[in-house]
Formats: C-alpha cells, sequence, structure tokens
C-alpha cells in the first residue's frame, strides 16, 4: 500500500514551527548555572520530535541537522555535559537554522541555508569533545549480536532453539504469534520442552515455563529468522543453527535447567543513571556568541509563500471552542423548530410565542457569532513569543542591559490581525531598545538601574485589544524631534505645538532621528509605515512620553477584521459607515468654530488646532439635504495622521456590520474601504478616512496657533 | 399589475431553460435580450440567473452606467446599465427590466456582475455556421467585443463576447457596438 | 480488524500512523501524551497500543507501566515507537514492559509489517 506522505507536511511543519518556539523560548529562559531539568526536557522533546518527524517525511536535511542538535541536548539531560552560555547561544542559533530549513520545505523551494554545515559541525566538535554518554546511533541489528554472529547467510532452513524468559507474556509477547510469522516463511514443526514446568500447585498461570524447538524448512537469511525473535532476544536463549540433514522433529536436543525462580520479580522502577559531571569546559565552541556585525537573522513568523502557490491555512482550536460551537447549533436548530411549528398552523393568540421565538432566535444568532469568531482568536502570546530571542540578541549587540517583561499574553485576537501586526510590533520594539533604553552608564549617570525595562503589555477594552509598548528610557527628545521636523519642512518656525503634537511628528513620513542609521532602525521603514499599516487594520497607534522617564506606544485594534463597530451615517439619500474607533466627536452646532477661508478651504477650530472640512457631499457627488454647512452636522475623524472634520446630514445607528470586499466582483474604490449588508438586505458603503483624505486633496494643515493661522495649506 | 406578472412568468421561464442548457452542454446557445430595439444575445454559459430590478447602492465617482452594486445572497455584485454603456440616452426602467446575472472571467478569478438590458428575449441556438463577423466597425477597437451576427431564419443577433465587455476599462467607448450589424 | 490506540505527541506523526492504519482498515484511537492514552485505553479496550516514548505529562515508559497495571492490559501488545535504537532503551522499555518497538524513522509500509507481527 502506498501512502502520499505529503498530505501530512502542512502539519508537520505547523508543529515545528511551534516546537521551535517552544525550544526557543525555554533556552532564553535557562539559567547555565541553575539548570531545570524539566525545561531540558521541554526543549529535548521537541528537538525529538522534530527529528522525528522530519525522517518520516523525508526531510533528511533537517533530520540530520536536529540529530546532533538533540544529541547535545540528550548529553545535557541525562546530566553528563554541562550547559554553558555558548551552548545555549549554539542552540539559539540551531533553532534559527531549523526554522529555516522548515521555512524552505514548506515553501517548497530548495534548501539553502550556508551556515547550517557550520553549526552542524560546531554541534559535533562540541560532543567529540569531552566526555559523553553513549547515544551513539546503533543499527538495530546489532541488538542482535549477542545472539551470535548475525551472518546473513542463507541456508534451506534453520534449526532454532528458543527459551524465552518466564515473563514473556506480560510483555505482551506470545510465543505462538513469533512461529506462525515463522510459518509463514516455510513449513515449520514445533516441538515443545515441557520439563521446566512446576507442580500444578505451583503453576503461575500468568508464566512461560516452556522451551521449543523449531525446524523450519526455508530458504531465507538467518538476520529474516532473527527478526521473529528480535523483540525478545535479550531475554532469552536463542540458537539460530542451520539445519542439516540430520534434524528432524524427534531429535531435538533437551535442555534441562532449573528454572531461576528469582528472575520473576517485578521490573524494578529504573533510576536514571547520572553520570558524573565533567568540570565545566572553559574552552569556547568556534562560534563567537552573537557578537557579529551581521544584522541578526529575524525571528520571522511563517513568511508569507509565494502566492502563486494554493495556501492552505490552518488553525488550531481548542475543543471547548468546537464544542461551545456545536452547543449553540443545538439551540439554533430547537429555536428553528420551535419556530416551524408555530408557522404551520399560525393564529394572533401564537404572537406572543412567535415574538419570544424571535428573541430567542436573535440571541442564538448573537452567541453563534461570537463563538463562530473566537474559533479564529488566539492568544496574542504566539506573537509576543519572538520578543524574548529578539530582545536578547539586539541587547547583546547593542551592549544594553534590558529586562522584557510580557503581561497578558493569553489575550486573545483574530489569528489575521494577529499575523498582521507582527512587523508593527517588531518595529516599535527594535526602536524602544534602540533609541528608548539608554546605555548602562548612561542610565547609572543619571540614577536609574543600569538595567532597563521593556514591558508589553495587552489587555481587551471595549470590542478592541490594546497592545503597549512600554520601556524606562530616556523618552522622545522634543527638542531633537522639532529640529528634525523643521529641517524636513514638516513645521514652519514659530509654530508653537503641544508636547503630544510634537510627540506626533514622529510618524509623519520620512521622519528619522537616528543620528547614525544603525543596523536596527534604519531600516528604510519608518514609524510612519508602522502607523499605516496599524490604520489599515482599522487600528490606531499613539506615544505618551517624558523626557528622561521613558514612552508608552499604545496601539489599539479591532478583534477582528471580519466585523467592525460602525456608525450610519447619511448624507442625503445615501447611508454610508464610518468606523467607530476612528471618530473622535461629532459637533452639531459649529457656526462659531467655523474659520472659513477664501479659496474654498474651510477649517473647523477645535480647541487649539485647525481641523480641514470634507464635505462629503462634494467628494462623492451626491445630493445633501441642503446646500449650506449650517444644515448638516461635522464629524471628526481621525486617519492618516490627521484629524479631518466631515460633513454629514445627520447619525444613524450605531451598529456592528459584517465586512464584505468590494473588490471580488468590482474594484478598488478611492475613499471606500469595502461594503456591508444591512439589517433591510441593502449595501452601505465603509469609508476609508485617509482614502477621503486623498480625494478632497485637503493637506494637512500645519499646526498652527489660532492667533498666527489665517490661511489654509491648500 | 399584469404586465409585471407576466413578466415574472417569463423570467421563471427563461431561469429554467439556463438551468437547462447548463446542465446540457456544449452550448452552441444564447440568451438574447433587448436594448433600444436592436437584439443582443450572450452564451448561455455564462448567464447565472435573471431578476428583475432593483435599486442599487450607488458607487461614488463611477461612470453612469455603473449603476451600483446589490446584495445578491450575501456577495456585494455591481450592476451595469448596458444601455448607457453602449452610449445609448437612459431608458426609464419598468417592471419588465431585467438584471441578467453573468459570471465574468477576469485574469484567473471569477466575477459576479450584473447588466441591465431593456427585456430579456429568448434562448436561442446559433451553431458556428450561422455566426458571421461583424462588418469592420469605425472603431476598431469595438469590434474586439463582438463574437459576430448570429444570424436565424427570422433575425439576426449581435453576440456579445461578454467578458471582454464588462472587463473593458471605463475609458473605453461602447458606441459602435449596438452598430456592428451596420459596419 | 483490530482497534489501535495511537500515542504520540506529535500531530503529523499521529495522522500518519492513524491514517495508514485506518486505510489498513484498523479502528484507531488517538491520544497526545501518556495521560491522555491511559484514560482512553480505560474507556475502550484496544488490542494494541502504539506509543511515542518521549512525550508531555506523562512519558511512554510510565504508560506501559500504568498499562500493565491494569489488568485489561497484562497481555495487550504494546509497541514504542522510538529513535533511539541503544540497547539500554529498548531495554528501559521491555523492562517496562513493552511488547516491541518500531524505529523511527519509519514508513506505512514498515508499520504495516511490524503491526502484522503482533496481530498475527
Amino acid at each position: 500500500m502506498s501512502i502520499d506522505l505529503s498530505q501530512f507536511h502542512q502539519v508537520f511543519f505547523e508543529e515545528s514551527y511551534e516546537g521551535l518556539d517552544v525550544m526557543e523560548s525555554a533556552l532564553l529562559n535557562l539559567q547555565p548555572d541553575n539548570v531545570d531539568s524539566e525545561t531540558i526536557n521541554e526543549i529535548f522533546r521537541a528537538a525529538h520530535s522534530i527529528k522525528g518527524g522530519s525522517g518520516t517525511f523525508g526531510f533528511n536535511d533537517v533530520a540530520s541537522f536536529t540529530h546532533v542538535v538533540e544529541t547535545l541536548l540528550d548529553e545535557i539531560r541525562s546530566g553528563s555535559r554541562q550547559i554553558t552560555l555558548e551552548i545555549v547561544d549554539l542552540f539559539l542559533k540551531s533553532v534559527d537554522c531549523i526554522r529555516r530549513m522548515i521555512q524552505q520545505h514548506d515553501a517548497g523551494e530548495p534548501c539553502e541555508i550556508p551556515e547550517a554545515a557550520e553549526i552542524q559541525q560546531t554541534f559535533e566538535a562540541i560532543l567529540s569533545k569531552g566526555q559523553a554518554s553513549d547515544t551513539s546511533e546503533v543499527d538495530p541489528s546489532d541488538a542482535l549480536s549477542e545472539s551470535g554472529e548475525s551472518d546473513s547467510s542463507a541456508s534451506s532452513g534453520w534449526k532454532i532453539y528458543f527459551k524465552p524468559e518466564l515473563d514473556v507474556m506480560r510483555t505482551g509477547n506470545d510465543p505462538l504469534r513469533m512461529f506462525r510469522e515463522l510459518e509463514s516463511l516455510g513449513p515449520l514443526t514445533v516441538t515443545a520442552d515441557i520439563s521446566q514446568l512446576p507442580p500444578i500447585n505451583s503453576i503461575d498461570p500468568e508464566a512461560c515455563y516452556l522451551a521449543w524447538t523449531l525446524l523450519l524448512e526455508a530458504d531465507v537469511d538467518k538476520s529474516t529468522v532473527e527478526e521473529v525473535f528480535e523483540w525478545v532476544v535479550d531475554e532469552s536463549e536463542l540458537t539460530i543453527e542451520p539445519l542439516s540433514s540430520g534434524d528432524s522433529a524427534d531429535k531435538v536436543d533437551s535442555h534441562d535447567e532449573q528454572p531461576d525462580i528469582a528472575e520473576q520479580a517485578p521490573p524494578e522502577q529504573q533510576e536514571q543513571r547520572v553520570a558524573p559531571v565533567s568540570p565545566a569546559s572553559n574552552s569556547s565552541p568556534a562560534v563567537s556568541p552573537a557578537a557579529s556585525s551581521k544584522e541578526p537573522t529575524k525571528p520571522s513568523s511563517v513568511e508569507p509563500k509565494d502566492k502563486s502557490k494554493v495556501e492552505v491555512s490552518s488553525i488550531r482550536v481548542g475543543i471547548d471552542k468546537v464544542d461551545d460551537l456545536i452547543n449553540m447549533v443545538g439551540e439554533l436548530v430547537i429555536t428553528q423548530s420551535m419556530l416551524g411549528e408555530l408557522g404551520l398552523d399560525f393564529s394572533m393568540d401564537s404572537l406572543p410565542r412567535l415574538l419570544e421565538g424571535i428573541e430567542q432566535l436573535s440571541q442564538n444568532t448573537r452567541e453563534l457569532q461570537e463563538s463562530v469568531m473566537r474559533i479564529r482568536m488566539l492568544p496574542i502570546s504566539f506573537t509576543f513569543s519572538r520578543f524574548p530571542r529578539l530582545v536578547h540578541d539586539l541587547s547583546r549587540s547593542m551592549g544594553k542591559k534590558i529586562e522584557l517583561k510580557m503581561l497578558g499574553e493569553q489575550t486573545e485576537l483574530d489569528k489575521t490581525v494577529m499575523e498582521r501586526i507582527g512587523d508593527p510590533l517588531v518595529h516599535l520594539v527594535r526602536n524602544s531598545l534602540d533609541h528608548g533604553i539608554e546605555t548602562p552608564e548612561q542610565r547609572v549617570k543619571s540614577g536609574k538601574p543600569e538595567t532597563g525595562t521593556i514591558t508589553l503589555n495587552a489587555f481587551h477594552q471595549g470590542g478592541n485589544i490594546v497592545i503597549q509598548i512600554i520601556d524606562d528610557g530616556a523618552g522622545l527628545n522634543k527638542t531633537r524631534i522639532l529640529e528634525k521636523a523643521k529641517q524636513n519642512g514638516l513645521v514652519a518656525d514659530g509654530d508653537a505645538l503641544a508636547d503630544d503634537q510634537i510627540h506626533d511628528l514622529i510618524f509623519r513620513p520620512g521622519f528619522s532621528t537616528a543620528d547614525q542609521i544603525s543596523d536596527i532602525s534604519g531600516r528604510g521603514v519608518g514609524m510612519d509605515v508602522v502607523r499605516r499599516n496599524i490604520n489599515e487594520l482599522n487600528g490606531s497607534v499613539e506615544v505618551e512620553s517624558v523626557e528622561g522617564e521613558g514612552s508608552t506606544f499604545t496601539i489599539r485594534l479591532p478583534l477582528t477584521l471580519a466585523i467592525l463597530d460602525g456608525q450610519l451615517i447619511r448624507v442625503g439619500k445615501h447611508i454610508y459607515i464610518l468606523p467607530l474607533i476612528s471618530i473622535v466627536e461629532s459637533i452639531q452646532s459649529f457656526q462659531r468654530m467655523l474659520h472659513r477661508v477664501v479659496g474654498g478651504c474651510d477649517l473647523l477650530r477645535l480647541r487649539d488646532e485647525y481641523v480641514p472640512i470634507i464635505r462629503l457631499s462634494s467628494i462623492f457627488n451626491i445630493k445633501p439635504d441642503g446646500n449650506e454647512m449650517e444644515d448638516g452636522l461635522l464629524v471628526v475623524v481621525e486617519g492618516d495622521n490627521m484629524k479631518v472634520a466631515i460633513l454629514i446630514d445627520d447619525l444613524e445607528a450605531q451598529q456592528q456590520v459584517v465586512i464584505k470586499s468590494l473588490e471580488e466582483n468590482y474594484k478598488k474604490v478611492e475613499g471606500v474601504s469595502g461594503a456591508t449588508i444591512l439589517g433591510d438586505g441593502t449595501v452601505s458603503l465603509i469609508l476609508d478616512i485617509s482614502g477621503l483624505i486623498k480625494l478632497s486633496g485637503v493637506q494637512r494643515y500645519e499646526y498652527k496657533t489660532v492667533s498666527n493661522g489665517d490661511d489654509c495649506a491648500a | 399589475m399584469a404586465e409585471q406578472q407576466s413578466a415574472d412568468a417569463d423570467v421563471a421561464r427563461i431561469n429554467e431553460e439556463i438551468s437547462d442548457a447548463i446542465a446540457h452542454e456544449p452550448s452552441e446557445q444564447y440568451l438574447t435580450f433587448f436594448i433600444d430595439n436592436e437584439e443582443y444575445g450572450v452564451d448561455i454559459l455564462s448567464v447565472q440567473e435573471i431578476r428583475g430590478w432593483e435599486p442599487a447602492t450607488e458607487i461614488p465617482n463611477s461612470p453612469a452606467y455603473l449603476k451600483g452594486v446589490i446584495n445578491l445572497r450575501g456577495a456585494i455584485v455591481p450592476i451595469t446599465d448596458l444601455r448607457l454603456r453602449f452610449g445609448i440616452e437612459q431608458f426609464e426602467y419598468s417592471p419588465v427590466t431585467v438584471v441578467i446575472v453573468v459570471k465574468v472571467k477576469s485574469g484567473n478569478s471569477e466575477k459576479i456582475m450584473g447588466i441591465v438590458v431593456d427585456a430579456v428575449s429568448d434562448v436561442s441556438n446559433f451553431s458556428t455556421a450561422d455566426i458571421h463577423p461583424a462588418p469592420e466597425l469605425t472603431f476598431n477597437k469595438n469590434t474586439a467585443f463582438v463574437k459576430g451576427l448570429g444570424s436565424s431564419e427570422d433575425k439576426m443577433v449581435i453576440l456579445l463576447d461578454i467578458n471582454k465587455l464588462l472587463t473593458a476599462p471605463d475609458d473605453v467607448d461602447l458606441s459602435e457596438v449596438g452598430r456592428a450589424k451596420l459596419g | 480488524m483490530a482497534i489501535i490506540l495511537a500515542v504520540d505527541d506529535s500531530a503529523s506523526m499521529r495522522q500518519m500512523v492513524s491514517f495508514t492504519l485506518k486505510g489498513a482498515g484498523h479502528q484507531v484511537v488517538e491520544a497526545a501524551d501518556g495521560q491522555q492514552a491511559l484514560e482512553k485505553a480505560k474507556e475502550t479496550q484496544v488490542d494494541l497500543v502504539l506509543s511515542d516514548v518521549n512525550m508531555p505529562v506523562m512519558d511512554g515508559l510510565t504508560l506501559v507501566k500504568e498499562l500493565r497495571a491494569l489488568p485489561n492490559y497484562k497481555f495487550t501488545p504494546i509497541l514504542m515507537l522510538t529513535t533511539e535504537s541503544t540497547g539500554d532503551k529498548k531495554m528501559e522499555g521491555k523492562q517496562a514492559g513493552a511488547t516491541g518497538w518500531l524505529v523511527k524513522p519509519f514508513n506505512p509500509d514498515q508499520l504495516l509489517a511490524t503491526i502484522k507481527k503482533v496481530l498475527g
């Protein structure tokens, strides 16, 4: 039977990624001076599974690479080798290496990892040095060496004497089964030797007192015969001799030995024999730890594959979530059948029951929707788990001391959102490492503990997930930010900006305060890209900072991309939807705050800033209720790093809407991010703030104090 | 009212014929319809269903012939008024105005779109022998949207290449398509 | 045909084993660690146990000992799926009461051949 093993590859890849993550985080938690055996076991198990699976599924490069890793881990596990910082680093490198190998297999690319061979050699060098327990692979057939030379000479037949141990049955081995197996090779004559049977009253019915002589007339290799007894050979007497002409069933050697009753003692619990610990080897391996000038390899999540390949992505779901779902569907079926019966024979008397049923139905639907959404939710630890390694590597290479704290790792969010927030988060953490936390010397000078702290914090708030990156570093330097912004023409001389406005400048395109481009943040990607990526997920990011004390970056994201909390708005006869998260406030009577500018760019004076006004009716070419601005109301929204006020006729209900794609059957529409279907079955368009800003042509109105700002950058 | 009912009956009958046709490939069958008293045909296999006209949600800043999008069993489907697409003046929608829902191949995916026509006529057979190339059109590129002219005993039908037609960029002028017979 | 309990913490191995056995007409009960396997074995009397050695919660050797302590599993064949083909690992398995072993990596055909040995 031939089975196509490739159908199991995807599952293998996924569990390998998980195993590698487990290895990585466990390695990062290892204290070489105080090795916790359970942690080592956990690392070993993960490596062991990857090796086993890669061997089974034919990824031999992974298997042979993982083999040396596993061997060294086994030595550490058995206590025959000390673990050192260098070894931990080497293991971390090997985790990266295996991960990349698996990714290449996963993407169906040829495997080319230049450093793999070098790392493997380093392992082998370590293994060959120092005392190591014997973990070399032994060919399975070597185990048979005790039964004489395992020559594979064939003969016309074999004479076999087999005396199993008394306990043979207690291991589930049955001599009868072995004889049947022999019989499948050729004619077999079996003679039992019952000389060892004790008197009937002292027979242990579960013991095997018999021995057998078997004559097998088959032209097979000796090894074939040995294989039949493979599992019992160590505890049995077994001789296998070529059949000579004189052998026949009635001439059987009798072996008469007293049964050794002592042998029947139950097997003892095997103690792990711990070999003496070798002194810590101070000879460092050939690889210098992490001090290379190379860019640290990005601990990436699974890279997106070539889009031309059909990508089947799967998700592991806890059985409790599935059970919930099944219960809900059960409820729904009950409600449905009740309503169905009601409909068969409906009279006005049953109206209360109908209303009750409908109420029940809407509750079922709500719960079912929530449950289905929960299926796609994963704890954010999947994203957070990459950071210990990142912080460990980067702080080492930058000579900074940093402690990473992670809170709220079990906070769940949608898998897709999680996949897309990974990179922005990495960028923000790198930024905190690079620009936030000071060197130990600087920290001591300013009276801080020399170890800086970066905290990743996640929690739910309303229908959103909030992720914070908090550092106790130098904080944002306002003076430098302003200088930079003036140089780049983002701010005019003489503009007076509030602190939070200055901080917000770092998210502006083309802004970077890195005096010299380091290999960490100078990747040509600025904070503006981070903000754009987060905005694309209908989320927001902002920063609070106190100079000398640190910064907090706060990201807010919807829990899912499939559903949006929407604010329905109306212009004329058209209903549109604004993402609730983008709305700052709405203003009904704003005449006094209006700042009309000749040339058409009207501004709203909102406390200490001017906000450009966008008339939805004119950018969409639709007819509003009235032509006067005073007829409508303004919704102040934030998008694309700026606030704008959108002029509409009326606010309608707020509701959760299911996001549908316009592009599936049509195409992208400027100013619209998608569509949804309202309760009455009609389609309504979801507005895209940054698209509206582009359409309207309003530029970011530069921060100007109210006193000197009279013209508009149009 | 009566008009509406007979239109509904027509739609039901033709929808049945469409399912029949799809069940019996290969097709030389075309769904024919009228626009401005001219009869056009589209390959029946590209037709998914026929529906009555219902108001669509307008798409901002889209060409006038794009009536908007409707909700078709949970999918958002754009509706093109073919009359306007061919540059013929707007026609008051009536109870017999129908939307033909078609599957259009675009790149390697399939899009569902709707076209508004004055009225659906029939399902007709045209074998390869019955299809003649359209005379050269003034705007040469418009011929690309016409498969040819299908002729039967009593009529001549302009057979459209609906894939090309509906995936043509907005600014392509299709006003010549309706004059395909004249050359 | 037999009811077989397949125990492995690796989902891909479990799927491969299970798919192979089902293809040969056996019924398969799956478990991801020794503890789970023990519970399943108590629920369903199985004819054969195939177990990985290194597993979280309860490893394969402990599982064998626990199973052998159950009256219903005194003589049930239990095969260890192991990459340790060294003598003492096998000995440990035997000492615990395992019937035999199948050395990883194995392919579906080897698996079926081994199963045949114990199911006769």
